[in-house]
């Protein structure tokens, strides 16, 4: 398994719309025409059966005006601002998940992209609190991959302090005479022990910088599961972590394996060194998990 | 579980295993002396089995009295005994099948309606009160092998239709003039592999030919829109549509099935995750005839849902909520005439998406069990 191109940032907490181009990892022949595209939604619904060719698919004329908040393209759009929060404001405990979409509406930029404006509820997770947030998302569309923009504003984002406990974890860690390492984070059973929940959870702030670069209008990413998080040595006072995520695209239904090095302080959250896309590997099969 | 004292128990133990008479699957197999021996033993060999260790003076315990109650344990019923490569999640869903047969002659009865390409039996639990070739309902859970709250989900509908017949005056009533037809297992070649090799599979085991990848996408196999944009050509995606629509014999049993029972009038395929109901159109933009009812019904039943829990839903045509998806079951059964086709998402929205923790799958299962409910009540008071 050979590597691919690595690419190296540093991307800071705070900075919206990521900046650097990613070189995407040839993946084993999979039809990009395959990805289920929406076919032109007709103001005249004639009830014709509209056939289309593969190619004709990749024709992507989604919604525009004012969106059906239950459907799939203000959804799509919401998730994404969900993994921004995280990239923003996570930590390991603070976590957001989306709880619902109010309304959206969309508009095309000329042809630079589309623009969705959104209102949504919120889920902080751990302290179970729900709230508001008006949100952007900016997708570009273009002739490479870019990452959409991202603005939100929340009603009480940070309301609930965190700093004392993270405090606490990153003493612990500091502390810690060897470095941690956990696998199948939850196992296949959906457990995890509540040790080394705190991983688990920086696995997912750090996966959340891959599915907010890695999204566009036709995708809908979500943590599958951290395979390996394993602390690295360092000299400064960051701590350091190598991390295996898996996850799910929606759309596609594909299990999508990145690699992934991040530090994490209280002070400074948590910052993605390197990330990379391995391989989709249709051979190499997990052991079985023995629970 | 037996423990041999000496040489002369090992190889009775041992002879044991050749009694092919008493099926006895031996969960963990003969070592040595002094180590314990797992084997489970269907209901008809117990007594046998019985006396014929007492007989021998060889020790034994039973481990697990009531499969049954075990499988109510929530915990057990994701943690299956998974013991080198044997299939024994699977074997225990087939157990519980078999244990509820048995246990509710005039109510449950198993059909074998196929097999999958490894050979695996397509189980089919008929639950009847009689009559002939009653219009019928029909759930299937597990098509998709690492949904793995499906199939759990699957094995305690099974259990709260034979406790509620009888109790429950709605669902008496429903099973007095219609019969539910209950595939819980409907892809076992990918669940074994969930279990022993891939937690993350979805399609078939069948090779492709002239690819290294393995496996169809169930759901894009049934012959609705095949070949459409909303399913892949290619063998290595996870939605590959497979050759030829329906060439998968897990589908193709079932697609049999319906047409030779011709009084099919609600079919319900539950997946997860998402938190979603579902019906057709997946392949196209063509609203459904019945649209508006679906809608309406669609709505009632996730109300009854959240009723429970407060778990919320969203609800809609494939195409519109999720994405678009051609060749998918319900846009075919729909097309057949079937007019109640829904798809389930079950929880959860993508916590922990697949890998939902045991102790979601009762409440997971309660609740979808009143969005069943009212699909199947309607689906009863309004003949077609």
């Amino acid at each position: 398994m050979g590597l691919r191109i690595i690419v190296v940032l540093a991307v800071l907490m705070g900075v919206t719309g990521s900046p650097t181009t990613t070189v995407r990892p040839e993946t084993t022949s999979v039809d990009t025409a395959a990805h289920p595209n929406s076919i032109p939604e007709t103001a005249e619904e004639t009830g014709q059966n509209e056939v289309f060719s593969e190619e004709e698919a990749a024709e992507d004329v989604m919604a525009t005006g004012e969106l059906n908040p239950n459907h799939y393209p203000a959804q799509r759009a919401a998730k994404v601002v969900q993994h921004y929060l995280t990239t923003r404001y996570g930590s390991p405990y603070r976590l957001f998940g989306l709880h619902r979409v109010h309304s959206g509406n969309a508009e095309d930029v000329g042809d630079s992209g589309r623009k969705y404006q959104l209102e949504i509820s919120v889920h902080e997770i751990i302290s179970n609190t729900t709230q508001k947030c008006s949100a952007e998302v900016f997708f570009p569309h273009g002739q490479k991959q870019e990452s959409p923009q991202v603005q939100a504003s929340c009603e009480e984002l940070l309301n609930i302090s965190t700093k004392a406990q993270e405090e606490a974890l990153y003493q612990q860690y500091k502390m810690n005479q060897t470095l941690l390492s956990a696998q199948n984070l939850p196992d296949s059973h959906g457990h995890i022990e509540p040790d080394v929940k705190p991983l688990w959870h920086l696995g997912i702030v750090a996966s959340s910088f891959i599915m907010l670069k890695e999204s566009s209008e036709n995708t809908l990413y979500n943590m599958a599961q951290v395979a390996n998080i394993t602390q690295l040595e360092t000299e400064n006072e960051q701590l350091k972590f190598d991390c295996h995520t898996l996850l799910h695209d929606m759309v596609s239904q594909e299990i999508l394996h990145w690699k992934l090095l991040f530090a994490w302080s209280p002070a400074e959250g948590v910052k993605v060194l390197q990330m990379e896309q391995l391989p989709h590997c249709q051979h190499c099969e997990k052991p079985p998990n023995t629970n | 579980r037996v423990i041999p004292k000496d040489g002369i128990q090992l190889s009775l133990i041992k002879e044991m295993e050749d009694m092919i008479h008493f099926e006895l699957d031996f969960w963990r197999d003969v070592t040595g002396v002094a180590t314990p021996v797992d084997v489970r033993v269907p209901f008809h060999s117990l007594q046998s089995v019985k006396i014929y260790l007492e007989t021998q003076d060889i020790e034994y315990s039973i481990m697990i009295e009531d499969l049954q109650e075990m499988l109510q344990n929530h915990v057990i019923l994701y943690r299956c005994l998974c013991i080198k490569s044997r299939i024994v999640c699977l074997v225990q869903i087939y157990s519980f099948q078999d244990m509820l047969v048995a246990e509710n002659p005039n109510l449950v009865s198993k059909i074998v309606i196929g097999q999958s390409y490894e050979g695996r039996p397509l189980n089919v639990l008929k639950f009847s009160t009689g009559g002939t070739n009653r219009p019928a309902i029909w759930i299937d859970t597990g098509i998709h092998s690492r949904e793995w709250v499906t199939q759990a989900s699957g094995t305690w509908f099974a259990k709260k239709i034979v406790t509620d017949y009888g109790t429950d005056p709605a669902l008496t009533a429903i099973l007095n003039n219609m019969d539910i037809f209950l595939e819980i297992v409907t892809n076992p070649d990918g669940f074994y592999y969930t279990h022993n090799n891939n937690r993350m599979w979805r399609k078939t085991r069948k090779p492709n030919s002239g690819s290294s990848c393995v496996g169809v996408d169930p759901n894009r196999n049934w012959n609705a829109g095949f070949g459409l944009p909303g399913a892949s050509s290619s063998p290595c995606s996870e939605t590959y549509r497979g050759p030829k629509a329906e060439s998968e014999s897990e589908v193709k049993s079932i697609v049999d099935f319906v047409k030779s029972h011709g009084n099919m009038k609600a079919f319900i395929s539950i997946h997860s995750y998402s938190q979603m109901l579902l019906y057709p159109y997946g392949y196209t933009r063509t609203p459904a005839k019945d649209e508006a009812e679906l809608h309406s019904l669609a709505k009632k039943a996730i109300t009854d849902l959240a009723s429970l829990y407060g778990t919320r839903y969203t609800y809609g045509s494939i195409i519109d909520t999720i994405y678009q998806a051609s060749g998918s079951t319900v846009d075919w059964t729909y097309n057949q005439g079937i007019k109640y086709s829904y798809t389930f998402e079950l929880r959860d929205t993508g916590r922990y998406g697949f890998i939902l923790p045991a102790n979601q799958i009762i409440p997971t299962s309660q609740e979808t069990w009143l969005a069943l409910m009212a699909i199947m009540d309607h689906t009863y008071k309004n003949p077609y």
